[in-house]
C-alpha cells in the first residue's frame, strides 16, 4: 500500500460507532465529503460489495448501515488516498463538524 | 460567483413547506438557495401561482432551480410558474417528480456540490417508484 501509483485502487475500512448507524444527516455528510473529490469512490457493507457510489445521495441514505457495522470504502484516481482519509476522519469523529 | 442550483419546497400546507425546508437546512446547509411556499391567503391549505413565482425568485440561481412539490394543485400552478417566467429563466426552472421531503433533501445534497440542474433534477427522481 505504499506505491504512490496515482491510479491504484485504495481501499479503508471503519467501524461506524454513531447512534443510528447510518442514517439521514451521517449519509448526506459523507457523500458531500465523497463529492469533493475527484476520484470514484464506492462504499460497500462487506469487504467483497456489492459496492455502491459512494456520491449518490439516494444509494448512501438506502444503505442503510446500522450502528457497529464496517464500512468498507474503496477509491480510485488522484485524490484516492486524500479521500479515503477524509472519509473515514469523518466517520471516526462521529460526523462532527471538523474542528 | 458560482452559485449553487437552488431549490424550490411547493406544499398546500405552509407546516410541511417549512418543514421540508428545515431539514433542508440543518441536514444539506447552507450553500444552496431555498425557498419553500404553501398555504392560501386565509390560511387554508393551498397554493398559488403567485407564491410559486415569488419563491423562485427568492430561491433563484443563474445555474437554475429545482422545484419540489406535493400534489395537484401545487404541481399545476408550479407549471403555470414556470410558463410565466421570462424567457431566459424558463428553461432553468425544472419540477421535479420526486416525493417533496426526500426529494428536496437529496436535490439539495446533490446541488451542493456544484451540481447541474439536469443530475439535482436526476437524483431527486432517482427516488421515484418503479
Amino acid at each position: 500500500m505504499t506505491q504512490p501509483d496515482m491510479n491504484a485502487c485504495v481501499e479503508r475500512s471503519v467501524l461506524i460507532r454513531h447512534e443510528g448507524g447510518l442514517h439521514a444527516r451521517p449519509s448526506v455528510k459523507l457523500t458531500k465529503l465523497a463529492k469533493n473529490f475527484s476520484a470514484r469512490i464506492d462504499l460497500g457493507l462487506s469487504a467483497a460489495g456489492p459496492w455502491i457510489d459512494a456520491k449518490s445521495i439516494v444509494k448512501m441514505m438506502a444503505a442503510k448501515a446500522p450502528k457497529n457495522t464496517v464500512l468498507y470504502f474503496r477509491a480510485e484516481g488522484d485524490d484516492a488516498v486524500a479521500a479515503l482519509g477524509a472519509l473515514i476522519n469523518m466517520v471516526e469523529r462521529d460526523f462532527t463538524d471538523e474542528a | 460567483m458560482t452559485r449553487n442550483v437552488g431549490i424550490v419546497i411547493v406544499s398546500h400546507s405552509p407546516l410541511v413547506a417549512e418543514g421540508t425546508a428545515d431539514m433542508v437546512r440543518q441536514m444539506v446547509g447552507e450553500e444552496v438557495p431555498l425557498a419553500w411556499c404553501g398555504g392560501d391567503p386565509g390560511g387554508g391549505l393551498g397554493t398559488s401561482v403567485e407564491a410559486i413565482l415569488a419563491a423562485i425568485d427568492r430561491a433563484w440561481s443563474e445555474r437554475g432551480v429545482a422545484i419540489l412539490v406535493d400534489l395537484g394543485g401545487a404541481e399545476t400552478n408550479s407549471e403555470m410558474a414556470v410558463e410565466m417566467l421570462p424567457d431566459d429563466r424558463r428553461r432553468l426552472a425544472v419540477i421535479c417528480n420526486a416525493p417533496i421531503v426526500e426529494g428536496a433533501v437529496m436535490a439539495a445534497t446533490e446541488a451542493s456540490s456544484g451540481a447541474s440542474l439536469d443530475d439535482v433534477q436526476k437524483t431527486a427522481e432517482e427516488l421515484r417508484p418503479a
